[in-house]
């Protein structure tokens, strides 16, 4: 199972940032009632590089994702984020290493009250003192740069809007433009773009990349759209199953892999074989 | 459609008849140990003591200089309560964030359960808030007018102590009934615990904690009254003496100041739930 992505890494040519933004050995991690959610990963993404995870619906990608956000602490195994290991870190050092990573929830969590002017102030609170934070609360004090991220995503006038007045796309992308205002150095990504029609969902990709880029940030995104996986990022990582079935640069993923990535063995028991499994999955859910 | 038996026969009827007279047989004795008899009202000679009592109250007493009292007491009333609340306010909030599991940074990579040692921690709050609001505000009072002496400070600081107890527990509880997902992502992303609580608990529970902090303000209406009795100042004060003297007059206009009382707390809780909901 890691023999195909050892050898990935092995030919890769070194970075030349000082170390991998994240670094994953035999990480393993069960849900609560025991049964394992992932298994024996193996990771290792440069800083600056762009990387999306597929995989069928519950393979574990938001696991690995929150294993990421260390909003998950690992079973087993090596975890090492910017250069850290958050889990041997002091809380207070892991909050301070948290202000480093942002995460892109698929359904974002912002109070449906809140402004979203405000809600995306709030990607900063982890470099903000109370007083600030508090004051900014009452009077929002940098409205130039929440504007900027929320103009990135072309939502510059949703600035003074309540939260539970914009739909399911804006508020992903609210959730979008907090992450940007944030500015961190490795950007996770959960279904960035799920609630987003075709032609958003591309160009809001788009944009994330842009961004990730121009920032030299890490960017890891979950997609369950292939299509936007392929044209967007220059790696893939297929996950299914709990482990990393394959770890390639997009030029080199064959049909036939994500054929095997999507393989889905009760359908095939059912007596009307559908003929194109992958098909659908190509179509991003609206 | 699986089974035509399924339809005619609600599987959970029996369960429900059993807990209606498993309650039933519960409350019963409840009635003979309180020794209620609803007989002893209409019984000849109370019934005549009750309506020469209620018909002293017609006409509500409507003087210049009992006016100016009464208007006095209720000020008095009023200061008695907020200032009460206030001091309640400032005990319950830091408890309550103390005492809640919503803010907890280690239920954050535990699926929304703290570590116990954690736990262990909130324990000593909530042990406190326990302590404050189960000995009751009448009880507090009496204490009170020993040290303090008769007056309105007495009635303040006891319900205070009561209050803060059941303020600090319910804001605990409304913090942790709001969707823990805000919070969760603002802690996940650096921010602090009080960060956290303002930016994604406090927008979600604005509504619920005004609500039930006015409904307690008038709740410390009625209690700053019955201290007033044992010589906590106020309308309860005023009123103790009104009834002494069989003034029912007296006591008539002071039922009328606090039915206004309570309905000024009514329109204000629904303008403010109104405005923050």
């Amino acid at each position: 199972m890691s023999t195909p992505q050892a050898a990935f890494a092995a030919d890769r040519p070194r970075a030349t940032e000082p170390g991998p933004a994240l670094r994953l050995s035999g990480v393993g991690h069960s849900h609560a009632g025991g049964q394992p959610a992932l298994r024996e990963i193996g990771l290792q993404v440069a800083q600056g590089e762009r990387v999306a995870i597929i995989g069928p619906s519950g393979a574990g990608k938001t696991t690995l994702l929150r294993l990421l956000a260390t909003s998950l602490k690992p079973d087993q195994g090596q975890l090492e984020l910017l250069g850290q290991q958050p889990w041997t870190l002091s809380a207070a050092a892991r909050q301070r290493l948290r202000t480093r990573i942002g995460l892109i929830h698929q359904a974002p969590p912002l109070p449906p009250r809140q402004r979203v002017i405000t809600a995306v102030l709030a990607g900063r609170l982890g470099l903000w003192s109370l007083p600030r934070s508090l004051l900014s609360l009452a009077y929002p004090l940098d409205r130039q740069g929440a504007a900027e991220a929320l103009g990135r995503l072309d939502l510059a006038d949703k600035l003074y809007m309540r939260c539970d007045q914009l739909s399911g796309g804006q508020l992903q992308r609210v959730g979008i433009a907090r992450m940007l205002y944030q500015a961190p150095e490795l950007i996770l990504a959960d279904e960035p773009v799920s609630a987003m029609d075709p032609v958003l969902a591309a160009y809001t990709l788009g944009v994330l990349n842009r961004e990730a880029q121009r920032r030299n940030a890490t960017l890891l995104a979950s997609l369950h759209a292939v299509e936007l996986a392929l044209e967007h990022f220059p790696r893939i990582v297929g996950v299914r199953d709990g482990r990393i079935l394959f770890d390639k640069p997009t030029a080199a993923v064959g049909p036939d892999e994500l054929a095997a990535l999507y393989a889905n063995e009760q359908l095939e028991c059912e007596p009307a074989p559908q003929p194109a499994l992958v098909q659908p999955l190509n179509i991003p859910r609206c | 459609m699986l089974n035509p038996t399924l339809a005619q026969r609600d599987p959970a009827a029996a369960s429900r008849l059993l807990l209606t007279l498993l309650a039933v047989a519960l409350l019963w004795p409840g009635l003979g140990l309180s020794e209620l008899d609803l007989g002893v009202l209409f019984d000849g000679s109370n019934a005549d003591t009750m309506g020469t009592f209620l018909a002293g109250f017609w006409p509500p007493e409507h003087g210049g200089e009992f006016l100016a009292l009464l208007w006095q007491a209720t000020l008095e009333t009023l200061a008695i309560a907020t200032a009460g609340m206030a001091l309640a306010l400032a005990v319950a909030i830091p408890c309550a964030l103390l005492a809640t599991r919503a803010l907890s940074i280690s239920a954050l990579s535990r699926g929304g359960r703290p570590a116990w040692w954690a736990q262990a921690l909130r324990w000593p709050v909530r042990g406190l808030l326990i302590v404050l609001r189960s000995i009751p505000e009448i009880v507090w009072a009496l204490l009170f007018v020993r040290a303090v002496g008769l007056g309105p400070t007495a009635g303040v600081l006891a319900i205070a102590i009561t209050y803060a107890g059941m303020l600090g527990k319910v804001y605990a509880e409304i913090f942790e009934s709001v969707d823990p997902l805000p919070a969760r992502a603002l802690l996940g992303a650096g921010a602090s615990r009080l960060q956290a609580f303002f930016y994604g608990v406090l927008p979600q529970a604005t509504a619920e904690m005004l609500s039930y902090t006015v409904y307690r303000w008038e709740c410390a209406i009625r209690a700053s009254v019955v201290m007033g009795f044992v010589g906590a100042g106020g309308l309860g004060q005023q009123m103790d003496l009104s009834m002494r003297m069989f003034a029912g007059g007296e006591v008539a206009s002071m039922l009328l100041t606090f039915l206004l009382l309570v309905l000024l707390a009514d329109l204000l809780s629904r303008v403010l739930r109104w405005r923050f909901a």
